[in-house]
This record gives structure tokens, sequence and C-alpha cells, in this order.
């Protein structure tokens, strides 16, 4: 039995002529525009030919078909889904700020950058760098500059040979692809079964060769590198660099500095740790910050403040060894301005409380899990803002996998972790539940997880064939990807 | 339990190739590795004419969830490739060994299969892995 | 303090649960050398109201300037509809749409997205959004590499007329990979690249040509014959173009005898404020022949266990999370939201509005060049037609007029001394359908004042 979407596509609403008219310009005289006739476009584009109602009417609907984090708890590991405060997007959104052209003068953007300014400087602060540059616009482009700058830095001292990039075998998928795209060769290290890098793998890692290691801390497996300073020095030794993926800040926000576990590059998730919105994709920011050796290779452009308290854009006489512009602006300005005001209204002490409470959190919702039935990856070990649970028994005894908990869980009303990563733990579920989230929501979540798992116990036909509640079921992606149906084609078409 | 024709060889990196004969051999990968990658969806197969050293990565094998590389277990020249994958890859799955070979090779005179593994030796490698 | 729900009684309870003494003790497997004491430069916090009070503040001081400039971002109108629904916490606070049942109002608007931006630009298939124009470029000169099997040189040829910054990223973001570039000369009384530039490079093994249409100076290419030229010596032709622009003007998959490879350009005059730089999107087009060679991600319509059409995510062995140092980009985020607005904006606009915004930006800028040209010491650059931007030549440097327009509340355009100083004292100004007859006359009075020749003292 085929049944009907539960919302048409916009172009199934069009109708010849009809249009949001009130928002054309008006037009005096027919436009016959000065395009030359072999220029000219012949047939108009599949555009929707609807009324601003039907515009409304289909997003809004469309929007309800979502989950998210102003509807539900959305514990999604490395996401860092806390709460995004409404006063950034009211701030960003200020006229002045949102109609200011990237190239105006700096003479009618001091109040812009004077924002700029400050969000470097407690970027800094809080990460222990020497220099931060804003322009990187997510954290895999912040990784990119981070590599980069490692490169750049290495071929000035005439070591350009080196070009091995070291990664835990648990590192994000980003990690890798950066390296290669920095025309670097990704070499893995193993991770030991306490959840650390294995430092007798590492020493027999490192070399003549290696340009650098890529580390998260507290890792990817949700556990402090607890001998943080051993590796750093195995690889300064080695006559290779440092850098810091920031997606596990959240967790040591306040609490601890990269800069002091002597990392020389880091990027942070500005979309993460600092709550800007995710937007179902982004948009992200991944401002870099650099130690002393690295700072004249950062990418540009960066606001500098003058001696007379006015600020100016810092360019290429100011930093000749830069690795460059990375984006055609200043990088993504209003997600800049939205952590900018988060902020400023955390302070100094609130930011402590997020690592604190992000780790309260993530430590009590372990002890309840596994009180209810759930196994830890790590259970030896200190949740930080995240934790592992593995269902590898579940899977063994009852047929049921982390995928098949994952969508039962959407029925029950909560987003489910991430289970597609680490790839290094089998069926692992992911949890982070960040610091915004009450008791009473833990303690909510952990009653759905242990409904799951009675009914794993007594039917697991019904986490199997998960999700039963919502628009639709579980969707066929062997289909999509065989048969790649991309866009509408209009039977005009 | 899988049935491994015993006439095959077999890489560690779970590639089989069967000699044919007059020259080429045929290369595939195995009910092992088409059971881990799942339905398949799409398959990358190389020129023809193209020149492949021993281990060299010459397709690619992609699922919903992976995209893997398939590596020569010989040195050689493709003379052939399975055209039939470009529409239907799940015959890999469905009979990995025969109708969903990957591609054809003349083997250099040199190339040994030394190092290659027997269809006894790769069944004990994949029962314990 | 600020967004933490947790009252005392709760933190005394979790802690009982966990068995520990003390929230520091969570930290205890940290070496206590690492634990910082307190983050003294930062300010104290501030309430929503007092940020509030700040940032108006700020904002004021900044203001809002008639502003003449283009050069890679627009200001066009952007419906009050667009991100009244944008914002909307189901799309505003939602993540990538891993969980495909639970994400259906963000992929089907994406799948939609695709299809639009698919037909603006007459490709086969678009994916879900690049971080802008710039980087855009640079991951599809990186995709041609890759899927120009013909090809082994890596050499792509990219005409000076290009956004000088557009060229400083494909630059920075290459560099590392072997790629090489080439320039291309621009004819110097018209603005565009000649056909006949690409003669020298015959025969050789080229991997791509960039088109730019419109161009960095607003002036209209011969796309034509550069797409033909191009294909014959087996190289791709990588579209770069404005998409209010196409409501006009033939698109890439148009160009030439087989269309171009490749077309990547700017989201942000669809639905973007200019906010500084960004977040805006950039989209990314291509044929289905060469789908898998294309970074971002793609959805796809699929049916699920009923037979209830649904979108999920597909294709994704080609990306970071599964293929990892083989992918075919470190792309994750990208700029979904915006992507968002740019689906909104066209489909309140639809192909009529956008061809009316189009036509009457460029009838603004012919009357603004106009009503410039008129006063002495300025001149029209180039004589070919263009889209709503305009090269004019100044009687003296650009940077001081500039700035005494500046202060006068004008954003005059851009100085183009310093990437073209063979034009000589020369600036790029743009009127798009937001400027009226009173604005362009504003910025003329303001400009003959500044231009008018010094009293004697």
């Amino acid at each position: 039995m085929s049944l009907p979407p539960r919302e048409k596509l916009i172009f199934e609403y069009s109708r010849p002529g009809r249009g949001a008219r009130a928002q054309w310009p008006a037009v005096s005289a027919p436009a016959v525009p000065a395009v030359p006739a072999e220029l000219r476009r012949t047939q108009r584009p599949l555009l929707p030919e609807v009324s601003e109602l039907d515009v409304v009417r289909h997003y809004t609907r469309l929007s309800q078909l979502n989950f998210s984090i102003d509807t539900h708890f959305y514990p999604l590991g490395s996401c860092t889904m806390k709460y995004n405060p409404k006063a950034c997007n009211a701030a960003a959104l200020l006229p002045e700020f949102a109609g200011r052209h990237p190239l105006a003068s700096a003479a009618s953007g001091q109040g812009f950058m004077a924002c700029m300014y400050e969000l470097q400087e407690m970027l800094k602060a809080v990460t222990g760098m020497r220099a931060v540059a804003l322009s990187p616009l997510a954290g895999a482009h912040g990784e990119f500059a981070g590599v980069a700058m490692i490169r750049a830095y290495q071929r000035a001292r005439g070591e350009s040979e080196r070009n091995e990039i070291i990664v835990p075998q648990a590192a994000h998928g980003t990690n890798p692809a950066t390296a290669s795209m920095c025309g670097c060769i990704a070499r893995e290290v193993a991770v030991g079964p306490d959840g650390d890098v294995d430092l007798d793998g590492l020493r027999a890692a490192v070399g003549p060769r290696t340009a650098g290691i890529m580390l998260t801390n507290p890792s990817t497996l949700g556990v402090f590198e607890r001998r943080i300073e051993e590796v750093a020095r195995i690889v300064h030794e080695s006559g290779g660099l440092l850098y810091y993926d920031g997606a596990n800040l959240n967790a040591i926000l306040g609490k601890v500095r990269p800069g002091d576990m002597a990392f020389d590059a880091i990027h942070m998730n500005l979309h993460k740790t600092f709550s800007t919105p995710h937007g179902g994709g982004g948009p992200g920011a991944g401002a870099v910050g650099v130690s002393a050796r690295l700072l004249p290779f950062l990418p540009l452009p960066i606001v500098a403040r003058e001696a007379d308290e006015t600020y100016r854009w810092l360019t290429e006489r100011d930093l000749p060894q830069s690795i460059g512009r990375l984006t055609t602006f200043a990088g993504n300005a209003g997600v800049l301005l939205r952590a900018y005001v988060y902020m400023r209204m955390l302070g100094r002490e609130g930011m402590r409380r997020v690592g604190e409470y992000a780790t309260l959190n993530a430590n009590y919702l372990a002890a309840r899990l596994t009180q209810v039935g759930f196994d830890a990856a790590y259970p030896q070990r200190r949740a930080s803002h995240e934790f592992i649970l593995t269902l590898r028994r579940q899977a063994q005894e009852y047929g049921v996998t982390a995928m098949d908990v994952a969508k039962r869980l959407l029925d029950l009303g909560f987003h489910a972790p991430t289970t597609y990563f680490p790839q290094l733990v089998s069926e692992c579920l992911l949890i982070e539940p960040t610091e915004t989230e009450s008791k009473e929501t833990l303690d909510a979540f952990v009653a759905a997880m242990a409904q799951i798992l009675r009914e794993a116990r007594e039917e697991p036909e019904r986490l199997q064939r998960a999700p039963h509640t919502l628009p639709v079921r579980r969707l066929d992606d062997v289909r999509a990807a065989r048969e790649p149906d991309l866009i509408f084609k209009s039977d005009a078409a | 339990m899988s049935n491994i024709p015993a006439d095959l060889k077999f890489a560690r990196s779970h590639e089989w190739i069967r000699q044919l004969g007059d020259g080429t051999a045929e290369v595939g990968i195995s009910d092992h590795a088409q059971h881990a990658l799942g339905d398949l969806v799409f398959v990358e197969l190389p020129d023809i004419g193209r020149a492949l050293s021993a281990g060299e990565a010459c397709a690619v094998v992609e699922s919903v969830k992976a995209a893997s590389d398939v590596f020569a277990p010989v040195a050689g020249t493709v003379v052939a490739v399975n055209d039939q994958l470009r529409h239907t890859p799940e015959l890999i799955n469905r009979d990995p060994y025969g109708g969903g070979w990957l591609l054809r090779l003349r083997a250099q005179p040199s190339s040994a299969d030394t190092g290659l593994l027997s269809a006894g030796e790769y069944g004990t490698l994949t029962a314990e892995g | 303090m600020p967004f933490i729900p947790h009252t005392e009684q709760d933190v005394r309870e979790m802690l009982a649960v966990i068995g520990a003494p003390g929230i520091e003790a969570l930290f205890d497997e940290i070496p206590a050398a690492l634990r910082v004491p307190s983050l003294a430069e930062v300010p104290a916090g501030l309430s929503e109201f007092e940020v509030m009070q700040l940032m108006q503040s700020r904002a004021r001081q900044d203001g809002r300037p008639l502003c003449f400039i283009g050069a890679g971002a627009y200001e066009h109108h952007i419906p009050a509809a667009v991100w009244s629904t944008v914002t909307r916490g189901e799309f505003y606070s939602a993540y990538t749409p891993y969980q495909a049942e639970a994400s259906q109002g963000t992929l089907q608007s994406i799948y939609e997205y695709q299809t639009m931006l698919a037909s603006l630009t007459g490709m086969e298939v678009c994916n879900a959004s690049m971080y802008e124009g710039a980087t855009a470029l640079a991951e599809a000169v990186l995709m041609a590499v890759r899927a120009n099997r013909r090809s082994k040189s890596a050499r792509i040829l990219m005409p000076r007329n290009l956004h000088p910054h557009y060229r400083a990223v494909a630059l920075a973001t290459t560099g590392n990979q072997g790629v090489r570039f080439e320039e291309l000369p621009y004819e110097r009384a018209l603005g565009h690249t000649l056909p006949s530039s690409l003669a020298p490079f015959a025969g050789q093994d080229i991997t791509a040509l960039v088109i730019a249409q419109p161009n960095f100076f607003g002036v209209f290419e011969e796309v034509d014959a550069l797409t033909d030229f191009a294909h014959a010596q087996g190289a791709f032709v990588i579209a770069v173009v404005n998409p209010t622009s196409l409501a006009l003007l033939k698109p890439p998959g148009s160009w030439g005898q087989k269309g171009a490879n490749i077309a990547v350009g700017e989201g942000q005059p669809l639905g973007c404020p200019l906010s500084s730089g960004g977040p805006y999107f950039g989209f990314m087009c291509t044929r289905m022949e060469h789908v898998r060679q294309m970074p971002g991600r793609l959805v796809g319509r699929t049916l699920d266990l009923d037979g209830r059409p649904g979108f999920t995510l597909t294709l994704q062995a080609r990306e970071q999370h599964i293929r990892r140092a083989k992918a075919t980009s470190n792309i994750c985020t990208n700029q979904g939201l915006l992507m968002l607005a740019g689906t909104l904006y066209l489909a309140l606009l639809g192909p009529e509005g956008l061809e009316r915004v189009a036509a009457v930006s460029m009838q603004r800028t012919e009357q603004l060049a106009r009503a410039l040209t008129a006063i002495a010491g300025v001149r029209r650059v180039f004589g070919r037609p263009g889209f709503h931007e305009i090269v004019l030549a100044l009687d003296r440097p650009a940077a001081p007029v500039l700035a005494a327009l500046s202060e006068r509340g004008i954003e005059g355009g851009l100085d183009l001394g310093k990437d073209y100083p063979e034009l000589g004292p020369a600036l790029l100004a743009c009127a798009t359908e937001t400027k009226s007859a009173e604005d362009i006359e504003t910025y003329a009075r303001a400009l003959a004042e500044v231009l008018r020749p010094a009293r004697a003292a």
C-alpha cells in the first residue's frame, strides 16, 4: 500500500502566475535588460509559483516534523546540543549588524569590530592560547587552518618532508580527511583498553616525518587523556607539533586550558561550546588559537586594537607569513556575534559552571544508566561531558542494535544519542546531556532507556522496527543510494 | 557458513583471484567482505588497459555505510571489467564468487601468487576474525 | 548561573547517586597542575538586559550608511517571512539530519533547495551547501582534479577578473595538494576574458578552466566560446555564477555545446543578510556522472517501511565520517540555516520576482553609472555590458574619496587600486533594487562635493 507523504513538495503547490507579489520590486515599465541575446536565458527555472501564505504554511508544517533542542532533549555525543539563548540571535540581527557590508570602511564598523576583538581576547583567555583568528567557518575548516599552519611553520624551518599526521584510532573522521587536504598522510595510533592513547604505539609512530598529532581532549571516547603531558613531550621531542580538536571543549571549559596542555594550535567549535545554533547543519564557526611559534602563520583577517583604542583589520603586511585568506570576507560574522553575546552573558563564573555542570550531568546519567542495566564502555573511568554505552551484550542476547535503541528513543520523545561514532566501540551510544538540562529531564531519559531495555528482552521486534510514531518509518537508504532521486522533476520537464 | 570455492586464492584484504587458464585471472571480493559491507550500492572499476602492481588499490565498492578499496592480489594489466555491476552492484552480494566478479587481469609472467592464502587458510582466517 | 537549571538540592542528590563528595571530585583524573583556578581576564557575566544595552549601543555606533558596495556581497530586500520562519526553534536548533525520521522537515527543505538550485544553474544535481562562494570554488577545483581522469597536470586556468578574494582562497586551500594556477588576462577596454587569450594553452594538459559570470567587474563573459575551447582541450569548465543573475542569464548547464561540468557561487544574495561577511552559503552543482566526486551532503527521496515517501542523507560513503582520509573533502558542518533562508527566498520570489530583482538591479546600476559619470573626473572604464556592478575611473586616488564619502554616511564602492593597479584610480560600485532614485541622487551630490576642485586658500 502506498501512502501519501505528510507534506507535499513546495513545487506541488505551484500555479502558473501565482506569486508573493508584495515581495517583488515594482517595475514601472517592462524591464528589457541589456543582456546580449546570446547570453539570455530562454527557459524559466523551476521555482515555486506560490502565494506567501503557501510558503509560510508549508515551511512551518515542515518545521513541525523536526526534533530540535527547543522541543526535545537531544543528547547527541560530541555535538553539545545545549540551549541556544534567544538574546544571541536578537543581538546578531540588530539591523546595524545585519545590514553591514563586509567591505564597508573600518570607520563605520568600530562597534562590530569591538565585539570581534573582545571575542578574540575572551577565547584566548579561556583556552590559554597566545592569539586567536576568527575566520574559519566550521570545525573542519579550523582543523584545516591548524594543520596548514603547522606545515607552514615546518616549511619555514626547512622541514617540509614532515608530512605525517598522527591520529588516534578513535578520531573523528574530519581529522584524517583534513590531513589529506593538507597533503599529509594520516597515521593511526591505537587507543588502550582504558581509553588513553597507547604511548608505546605513539613512540613507534613518531619520527623525522612527523608533522604533528591531532588530539581531542577529553577524547572522542568521552574520557580525559590522563597522560597528555607525556604525549606532548613525545611528539614535541620528535619535532612534531600538537593540534587540539576543540569539539569536546565543553567538558573542561573554565577548568583546564588547551594552552596549558602544550597544544600549539587549536580550533574551537563555536556552534558547540559557545552555543551558536546548529541550524540543521550549520552555520558553524571554527575559530583557531595558536601558541607563540605559530602566530606568524594565522589566517587573515584578524582584528587588532590600536593604541588610540580604535580597531583595524590586520593584513598581509602585518602577517607576511600568514597561511592566507580562508574565506571571502571575515568569517561567519553573525555566528561570531552570537558567540560573543553568549560569552558576555556567562562571564568568567558562568564559563566555569559550564565545565562543572556538563560533567556533573554526564556522570549522573552514566551512573543511573548503568544502575538500570546498561554497560559503560569505560566503566572504570570518570565520564567527561559525555560517555559511551556499549550495547554489545544486548545485541548478542536479544538481537537489538544500538541503532534499534536509537530509533525507539525517537518514539519515546527523545532524540537519539550519537550512534555512528566512535567506530572503535561496537554498538555504541555516545551520550552528551550538556549543562543546560535539568535533573528531571535526565531522569525521564533514564526511564525511557529502562523501558527500552525491557522491550529488548520481551519484544525485540518493537525496537527492530522502530520508530513507529514518527512522520515516517525507517527509511530505505539502500534504495536511496542505488536509485538516487536527488531533485524533483516536474512532469513538464 | 560460506562456501569458499577451493580453486580460489585469497589476499588477507579479502580479495579472491581465480586463474582462468588462458593467462588471465579473475578478481573479486569474498563472501565475508560483502557481508561486512552490507548491501552494495555502487562499484567503481578501473579502466581497461591499466597496469596494476600487486597490492595497488584498483577499485572501490560502496555500500550505505562504507566505501572500501579493492586491492589487486597480483600485478597485471586489466583486460576486462564486469559491466553488469554498473547497474546491478548487488550481484556482488548475491554471488560474490561467480557473477559478482569485478575485473580480469593478464598477470605478469613473473608475478607469483606467493603470499596469497588458499581457500582453507582464508576460511580459517575469517572464522577467527 | 545563566542557563543552568540545577538547584543545590539537585546537585546534592546527583552527587549522592554518583558517589562523589563534590563536583570537583569529578575532575580528579585531570592532573592537578593543569587545573585553572580562575579565568580572571574574562569579564564578569552580564544579564540579558545589560548585554542587549551594550549591543544596541555598539550597533548605534556603526549606524546604517547608504551602501553602494557589491564585490561579492549584495544588498537585496529580504522578505520578513524568510527569517521569521528560519528562526523557528525547530529549524534553528535542530542538528544535522543524521536521524532521518526525526528530521524530515530539514531533509525535505534541503531536497527542495537542491531542486531549485539545480534548475537555476541548469545542472543535474546540487549538494546541500558549502561554506560560501570562494571555498566552493576551491572545492570545485579539487573536484575537477579528482574527476577529470584525462588530465594529470592539476593546472587550472583562472581569469584575472575573478574576485581577488576567491583567487586567494583557492590558493590557500589547494596549495598543499599540488594544484597550479595560471592567470588569464582580460581585455583592457572591455573588461572580459577574450577567448583568444586561451590560444597559448591549446594542446596542453589543462585540468579545468574557471569562468566567472558575471566577472568581478560585473562584466558579461563570452561563456559559450570559452566553454567550448576548454572542452576541446579535455579540460573541465568550472562556472562561478551569481544566483540572482541566473534569472536572466543562460545557466552554466547550457554553456557551449556540452555545458559546464561544475557550477558554484555565492548564495548570499538569496535571503542572507550582509552581516559583515557571513554566515552565507556556497552552492555547488554538477552533472550526475560526477556526483560521487562532489563533496558535501546530498539528500535523496526514498520510501520507508510502509511505502511512504521520505527523505534521507544519501551517498554518504564519500564523506569524512565514513571515508575518512580518502573523503572527497573534510567538510562536516555546512551552512544549513542559510541554505534554508535561500530556499524560502526563492519560494517567495518565484521566477517572476527573481527576474524583477535582477532586472531592476541592472537598471539601478545603469542609473547610478549615468549619475556619477555626469560628474567631472568620473568615467566608465569598460565598454561591455554587465550585470549590476560598474567600474568607474576617478581622476585622483580612490581611497581618500571613499573615506570622504564614508564620513558623509555613504559607502561608495570598493577601491580597486590594490588588486588592479593597471586600471589607475578606480572603484567598483553597485546599486541593487534597494537603491531608490533619491539614494542615487544623494550619492551623486556627495561625490560631486568631494571631487569639487579645492578652493584657493
